[in-house]
Formats: C-alpha cells, sequence, structure tokens
C-alpha cells in the first residue's frame, strides 16, 4: 500500500510502528466494508446509472429558476436570523465561560453547556422544531439559532480570554463601574473577533439552511426533496445550481466582510 | 477619516435592511417563536425516561454507523491523492489542469454533505451504501483542498534538487513531495474523520443508513423515549471519540 513506502523516510526508527499501524488499519477497512456490503463490483455496475443522472442534472431545468431561487431566499432568511439568535445566546454564555471575566465557578459548566449544545447535531433539533411549529422555516431558524450558539460560544470565550487586562486595571483603578469597564475596557475589544467568527459562522448556517429543507424545515431543500421524490433530476440540477451560487456569493462577501474586521 | 461616518450609516442601513427582509419572510416575529417554545419543551419532557430496553437493538446500527464513516473517509482519503498533486501550482505545471482541479474542489465543497446523501439514496436506494459514496465525495474534497494548499507551501529545495539531477517527475513526487506532504494529510484525513463520524450519526434521517435511520423511524412512531436513548448514545460515541481523536492527533504531532 501506498502509505506503507512512502512511511519510511520519514520515520525511520519507529518503522515497525508504521507498519503495524498499517495493519490495524487495513484490519478494519477490510472488516468495514464487508460490514456495510460495498463491492468494487456494485461500484462499477452503478457508475453508467450515474453518469445518466449527472448528465440530467448538468441540463437544469430553466422554468423552475424562479421557484428555485424564491426558496433559497427563504434559506438565506434562515441564515442570516438563525445566526443572529445563535450570536445572541452565545455572547453571554461566553463571558460565564470565560476564565477571566466569569468566575472559576461558572467558567467550567459555562464551557461544557457550549461543548453539549455544540455536540448536538443540528438537524435532529430541526426535526423536534418542526415537531413543535409546524414544517416551515421557523423551525429551520430555531434549529441553527440554537445549535450555533455552541460553537461560536466557545470561541466568542477564547476571544474574551485573550484581551488585554490593561484597559480594565486602568477604568477599575479610576473607580469605573464594572458595566462601564465593560462597556469601554473588554466590548471594544472582542467586538470586531465576534462579528469576524459571526460571519464565518454565517457561512455555515447558509449551507445548514438549504439542507434542513430536507426534514421539513423550509427553503431550498423543500423543493429539492419534492423533485427527488419525483426523480426530477433537472430540476434537481436547477436547485443545486443556486445553492452553489448562492453559496459561493456568500462566502466572497463574508470573506471580503472579515478582512477588513480583523 | 472622511467618509468613514457614511459608510457606517450604509452599512448600517444595508443590515437593518437584510432583517427586516428576513423577519417579514418567514413571519418570524417574537411572539410566534414564544408561542412554539412549550410544545418544543414538551417534547423533550415526552422523552423522559429514555427507553433503556432498546439498547441492545442499538449495537448494530451503531457498527455500521462507524463503517460508514471509516469506508467514506478512507475512500475519500485515496480518490483525493491525485487530486493533491493536480490542484498544488508547484507539482501541476499546466495552468489550466491546475485551474480545473481547484474549480472542481471549490464546488465540490460548496454542496453539504447531507445534500450529497440525499442526491444519492435518491439515486442508489435507501441504506448505507448512498451514506458512504456522499462521505467519499465530502471527503475527498476536502483532504483534496486542504492537503492541495500545505502541499503549495513545501520546501522547494529538495524538488528543485532532485530535478537537477534528472529525476523523473513520479521519483521527485515520491522522494521530494510525499515525504514533505504525509504528515498533513494524515492529520487533515483525521480531521476529516471526526467530522465523518458526527456527519454518519444523522445520514439516516435523509434515508443514508445507521443509526440515524433507526432514530428516524422511532420519531416517526412517536417513540420518543427510544429516541432519547438514541440520541444520549450518539452523544456518548461522539464525546468519546472527540476525546480519543485529541489524543491521537497529540501522538502523531
Amino acid at each position: 500500500m501506498r502509505a506503507a513506502t512512502t512511511a519510511h523516510p520519514l520515520v525511520p526508527p519507529g518503522r515497525w510502528k508504521a507498519w503495524a499501524g498499517l495493519a490495524v488499519f487495513a484490519t478494519a477497512y477490510v472488516w468495514a466494508v464487508q460490514g456495510v456490503e460495498v463491492s468494487v463490483a456494485r461500484l462499477v455496475s452503478g457508475l453508467p446509472l450515474l453518469a445518466r443522472i449527472l448528465g440530467l442534472m448538468l441540463a437544469p431545468d430553466w422554468s423552475w429558476l424562479g421557484r428555485a431561487v424564491a426558496g433559497m431566499a427563504v434559506s438565506v432568511q434562515v441564515a442570516v436570523l438563525g445566526t443572529t439568535l445563535g450570536m445572541a445566546l452565545a455572547f453571554p454564555l461566553a463571558f460565564v465561560a470565560a476564565r477571566n471575566i466569569g468566575r472559576p465557578a461558572t467558567s467550567v459548566p459555562g464551557k461544557q453547556l457550549l461543548n453539549l449544545i455544540r455536540t448536538f447535531p443540528e438537524i435532529i433539533l430541526a426535526v423536534f422544531f418542526v415537531a413543535a411549529y409546524g414544517p416551515g422555516p421557523l423551525a429551520g431558524m430555531m434549529a441553527i439559532g440554537l445549535h450555533s450558539s455552541g460553537s461560536p460560544g466557545k470561541l466568542y470565550a477564547e476571544v474574551v480570554e485573550t484581551i488585554d487586562p490593561g484597559p480594565l486595571e486602568a477604568l477599575r483603578a479610576v473607580g469605573a463601574t464594572r458595566w462601564r469597564v465593560f462597556r469601554f475596557a473588554v466590548l471594544p475589544q472582542v467586538l470586531p473577533e465576534f462579528l469576524a467568527l459571526s460571519l464565518y459562522r454565517l457561512e455555515i448556517n447558509a449551507r445548514a439552511a438549504s439542507v434542513l429543507g430536507l426534514v421539513g424545515a423550509g427553503g431550498i431543500g423543500t423543493l429539492l426533496v419534492q423533485a427527488l421524490q419525483f426523480r426530477r433530476w433537472e430540476v434537481v440540477g436547477t436547485a443545486l445550481l443556486v445553492i452553489v451560487v448562492a453559496v459561493t456569493l456568500i462566502d466572497t462577501a463574508s470573506a471580503a466582510l472579515r478582512r477588513r474586521l480583523v | 477619516m472622511p467618509g468613514a461616518k457614511t459608510r457606517l450609516t450604509v452599512g448600517m442601513l444595508a443590515l437593518s435592511a437584510l432583517y427586516a427582509w428576513s423577519v417579514a419572510g418567514l413571519r418570524a416575529y417574537p411572539t410566534t417563536l414564544w408561542e412554539g417554545l412549550p410544545v418544543f419543551l414538551r417534547l423533550f419532557a415526552d422523552m423522559v425516561p429514555p427507553n433503556l430496553a432498546i439498547l441492545p437493538a442499538l449495537v448494530d446500527p451503531l457498527v455500521q454507523t462507524l463503517q460508514i464513516a471509516l469506508v467514506g473517509t478512507t475512500q475519500g482519503a485515496a480518490l483525493a491523492v491525485p487530486l493533491i498533486l493536480l490542484a498544488a501550482r508547484n507539482v501541476t505545471r499546466s495552468p489550466w489542469l491546475y485551474l480545473a482541479a481547484r474549480g472542481l474542489l471549490n464546488l465540490l465543497r460548496t454542496i453539504p454533505d447531507l445534500l450529497y446523501a440525499a442526491i444519492l439514496v435518491a439515486v442508489v436506494g435507501i441504506g448505507p451504501f448512498a451514506g458512504i459514496l456522499a462521505l467519499t465525495i465530502f471527503s475527498l474534497a476536502v483532504i483534496a483542498k486542504l492537503t492541495s494548499e500545505s502541499l503549495e507551501a513545501i520546501d522547494p529545495g529538495p524538488l528543485e534538487a532532485l530535478e537537477a539531477a534528472g529525476a523523473n517527475r513520479l521519483k521527485t513526487i515520491r522522494f521530494a513531495v510525499v515525504p514533505q506532504i504525509l504528515p498533513a494529510y494524515l492529520s487533515y484525513t483525521l480531521f476529516v474523520f471526526e467530522i465523518n463520524i458526527r456527519v454518519s450519526f444523522v445520514l439516516g434521517l435523509v434515508g443514508a443508513g445507521g443509526i440515524g435511520q433507526t432514530l428516524n423511524t422511532a420519531l416517526q412512531l412517536f417513540r420518543y423515549q427510544s429516541a432519547l436513548t438514541i440520541i444520549l448514545v450518539m452523544l456518548a460515541v461522539v464525546i468519546v471519540i472527540d476525546a480519543g481523536s485529541v489524543r491521537l492527533r497529540q501522538a502523531l504531532a
């Protein structure tokens, strides 16, 4: 195997380790392949069908363009509001979880809570919110909002932990209130990074929002599910094209804004 | 700075317009959102206590989930190798080939993994095969993109030395490129494997196999207490694997 021969110039003394690692890995791989019943024959026999479907998708049905763009617009709205909701939830939690601003008693549980939120899959939250709010984009917005307080909250907390303590001490020394210390010493230091992280999250959430429709949470995913159910590959192609263009535009705009912020 | 205030005003106006458009479009009024919350919380109340009787029945789907992640990541990593070389400017001399590879990788990465899964379920049918194919495509794109970027930053010295000594293309790659890029390739593959484990748990919600499919069935039949058991098992496995992966990466580094 490729990795085996290439491992040797890297780690000459631990060569047997590379071989042992490779053997363990090969065994696991063979076990997994047998478990899921994949075979080269099955892959090869499916290729002509896959090629034919790809051909159909590459010839999008333009009469569906309007509906696809409208669906994507809803997904973008879901992403914008969901990201904002996530930021609003993450903001206070970040200060609670930061070691230098929060107290040690709150920092550890705060971080664990953020970790737990981060681990809970968004699409499962979406299923529950669909049950609570009925099918539609509101469910998607709530799922994205709740889920995307986790990861950014953790990153926000790390930003808070790296701020310069100088301005805080200076303001405290002149007798400023806690609120004023926060407003004039903490906030200006963390805000640009918070915004940059939130923009980055918006990029992730734009993708998530286009997927959540698959479980009934509105947006372009809803259109995609219907097109897939009826095997309308040319409509699937239209929807994918709109998703790719929209996601690329959002990525580009967000990256440009982030470069200005930090 | 002249115009800074104008720019800020324009920016704030644009942001307000974006929010007004979004709130109106989704009818996301605070009252509507507030009214749904009790229903959402009641769902969670219905889930306790978890139905532990289904635990033995979860072993097979759980194993299948991990197998999907393992096979998908491995296949993606293997198929990524030619694309890594093609998408690196210092290895691929032809600008057309380089740009085509880069473009393909960027295109593949804009489509979320669960969308691949949903499409492939429609193509190859419900089951783990669709999930494996989806993870293969997604892993291929991410590993190739990240590794080719590392590859463009390698030390050109060994490359030039081998070329000056008259080594052919294959030998140059084997002795100058591979040793420099292998650690990055392995650590990105491990990183993607971690993502794929998380994804493989939810692939079943769109029909692509694994324990997510068990969860989907439980939810459709309103067996919320069984659903909670499945969710707790998922969370536990993800947390354990995250911890293990951190250790493994520390050992590799």
